[in-house]
């Protein structure tokens, strides 16, 4: 009997296992066969042969450099406002006015319920005015980015927030003396880091790849310039395209390297305190 | 850690309201310095809500909190210098247990050196210095919330709160923390209040048990007098098992089912009433097979509780509950025909109305 359950389950497993690698496979499929299309069409010359001249070129439009800085200052801008906005307002919802939760949670959401090109007709008048009183500048975008990110930083933080007990640890931080700041900044914060770095790394991929709002607003990211050189020169629009991807992809991977570090260990400490007092285990 | 003498700490009058319900209503009590004070009631009889007004994390609508002759009623919690501990583990999940029991005397800029030193010898003082560079999650609920105790005593606070602290772990590990909870205070004198919907704990623990209901307190007074003479029939049978039998009120005494036993309150009117007989008051006299009588009865069961057994005894028209040492519970198993003894201890009374005083 017991070996044939153990057969049983091994045949599952293997199952499972073939199941995920197929999965897997096809998923890689999916997302690599686009991206290697366009790399071997943007290093491919006219002739057929290998060339890596559309690449080389990219720096010989000082408009898409400037659209690059410009979008990463952008997903900076954005993702620093998110945080700032939301943590606070969502830890507060949750410590004093809880029967507010559903209202802001339905506020936060409602941009995904908006289409981007109704977005602009209603930010228009706005950054009409905002651009002959205040700034014309493309980080002006970043407002409505803030507005455009809301509705995914928001799950991302209220799934951090609901894994912990925010109410007891800021209780607890109180009665030990800490300002509201600091239950903030060093009990909250650090508790909810995985959440946080979520939340980075979806308002840094929506910035890094929107194009709607910066076009019809006529401001020029990343997005819109890559369509503008597309029309003019195929091969370096796809370099640009392929090296913007590379480079997002490196970014959330490097941003969520710092948000996984592993936690300290100290054993040398645990033994030199061990002793004559040491703990029961209750 | 030093040893220090403990503070007087006095609730005057406090009210608090949610809405259309009031949660304290019109609380008073005095915590004399050192003292343990356990407050016991069962489930939103404002227990809780005295304890969180007395650290500060709720407002009262009414009456004053008076530490050390100072009003702090206006005073936000991290300015109050009150340690508590909750019921939930609240240890913070970032952080080492050292770094934990540390992080108030980091709000009280103490230097880092010291602060260490510090946390180190609060969490000796729970028994816990091995364990002070695991996190939470490497830890029992029983260790976490001695290190919770040793980060609520690390800032040297002028009072200890206790929010059921026990209530989350298994019953072994409970009473060995609560006994260590007592030791602790002891040693360290700081005036504490406890507050539990167990009886058992607060009585084991208590120099005085204020037991609440509907934001009151219907009796403070040590533990053993708080068993033994309950001020309130609610008092009678919330702590403690009680029998309720009929009876007559007649003449300063009740007589139940043949017995005249003497009352709490003498002054009490003529009368029929129920009388509130403890369990550790009845006792089996003798086998009775052949007896009959209002106090002979038939063994329905016996619960065997250790060193003590609880018997149940059907009279006919109730059940009596009588509890004795196990060996002599033993000689009368279920079925056994019995007949029963009431101790003359003196008993509260309970009518359907509000018991009259005689004039």
């Amino acid at each position: 009997m017991a070996v044939a359950a153990r057969s049983t389950q091994r045949t599952r497993w293997i199952r499972l296992q073939v199941f995920r690698y197929v999965t897997f496979a096809a998923a890689a499929v999916f997302f690599l066969v686009p991206i290697g299309a366009m790399v071997e069409f943007s290093t491919r010359a006219n002739n057929g042969s290998r060339t890596l001249e559309y690449w080389r070129s990219i720096f010989d439009y000082p408009e898409m450099i400037a659209a690059i800085v410009a979008s990463l200052q952008l997903a900076a801008i954005t993702s620093v406002v998110m945080l700032v906005l939301l943590v606070p307002t969502m830890v507060w919802v949750r410590l004093k006015l809880p029967g507010l939760s559903r209202i802001v949670e339905f506020i936060c959401l409602l941009p995904l319920t908006i289409p981007a090109i109704v977005l602009v007709v209603g930010l228009f008048p706005v950054y009409i005015w905002m651009g002959s009183n205040f700034s014309d500048s493309i980080l002006t975008l970043s407002l409505a980015y803030v507005v455009l990110v809301l509705p995914y930083c928001y799950r991302a933080l209220d799934a951090g927030l609901g894994a912990i007990d925010v109410k007891t640890l800021s209780e607890a931080a109180r009665s030990l003396g800490a300002s509201w700041f600091a239950v903030m900044w060093r009990i909250i914060v650090p508790n909810i880091s995985n959440a946080i770095l979520n939340a980075t790394l979806l308002s840094v991929a929506l910035v890094l790849g929107e194009f709607t709002i910066a076009n019809n607003l006529l401001y020029a990211n990343l997005q819109v310039e890559l369509v503008h050189l597309g029309r003019a020169n195929a091969g370096v629009s796809i370099a640009v395209a392929v090296a913007s991807l590379l480079f997002a992809f490196v970014l959330l991977v490097i941003l969520a390297f710092i948000g996984n570090r592993p936690r300290r260990v100290r054993p040398e400490l645990a033994t030199a305190l061990a002793g004559p007092l040491a703990a029961s285990q209750t | 850690m030093t040893e220090r003498s403990g503070v007087e700490v006095r609730l005057e009058n406090l009210v608090r309201r949610y809405g259309t319900v009031t949660a304290l209503d019109g609380l008073s009590l005095t915590i004399a310095p050192g003292e343990l004070v356990a407050l016991l009631g069962p489930s939103g009889c404002g227990k809780t809500t005295a304890l969180r007004l007395l650290a500060g994390l709720e407002e009262a609508d009414g009456g004053r909190v008076v530490i050390a002759g100072k009003d702090v009623t206006g005073l936000p919690t991290s300015r109050r210098n009150v340690g508590m501990v909750f019921q939930a583990y609240s240890l913070f999940p970032h952080m080492v247990a050292w770094e934990n029991v540390a992080f108030g005397l980091q709000m009280r800029k103490v230097g880092a050196a010291e602060r260490k030193k510090r946390a180190l010898e609060a969490l000796e003082l729970v028994g816990l210095g091995r364990v002070a560079n695991r996190y939470a999650n490497q830890m029992s609920g029983g260790q976490q919330q001695r290190v919770a105790l040793a980060r609520a005593l690390a800032i040297r606070p002028q009072v200890l709160l206790l929010d059921e602290p026990l209530s989350a772990l298994d019953a072994k590990v409970r009473a060995r923390l609560r006994d260590e909870i007592r030791r602790i205070q002891l040693e360290v004198g700081i005036t504490t209040l406890f507050v539990t919907h167990d009886q058992e704990e607060a009585l084991a623990i208590a120099d005085r048990v204020g037991v609440m209901q509907s934001g009151r307190l219907e009796q403070l007074g040590p533990p053993t007098l708080v068993y033994t003479r309950p001020a309130t029939p609610f008092v009678a049978e919330f702590v403690g098992l009680t029998n309720r039998l009929a009876g007559t009120v007649k003449g300063g005494a009740v007589e139940v089912r043949g017995v005249r036993l003497p009352l709490v309150q003498p002054d009490i009117a003529d009368g029929p009433a129920t009388a509130l007989v403890r369990p550790e008051a009845v006792s089996l006299a003798s086998r009775a097979d052949a007896e009959e009588g209002p106090l002979v009865g038939a063994v329905l069961t016996v619960a065997f509780l250790g060193a003590v057994s609880r018997v149940t005894v059907d009279l006919g028209d109730t059940t009596v509950l009588a509890q004795m040492p196990t060996s002599a519970a033993s000689q009368y198993p279920a079925g056994t025909k019995v007949r029963l003894e009431l101790r003359s201890d003196p008993v509260l009374i309970q009518r359907e109305e509000p018991v009259a005083t005689a004039s």
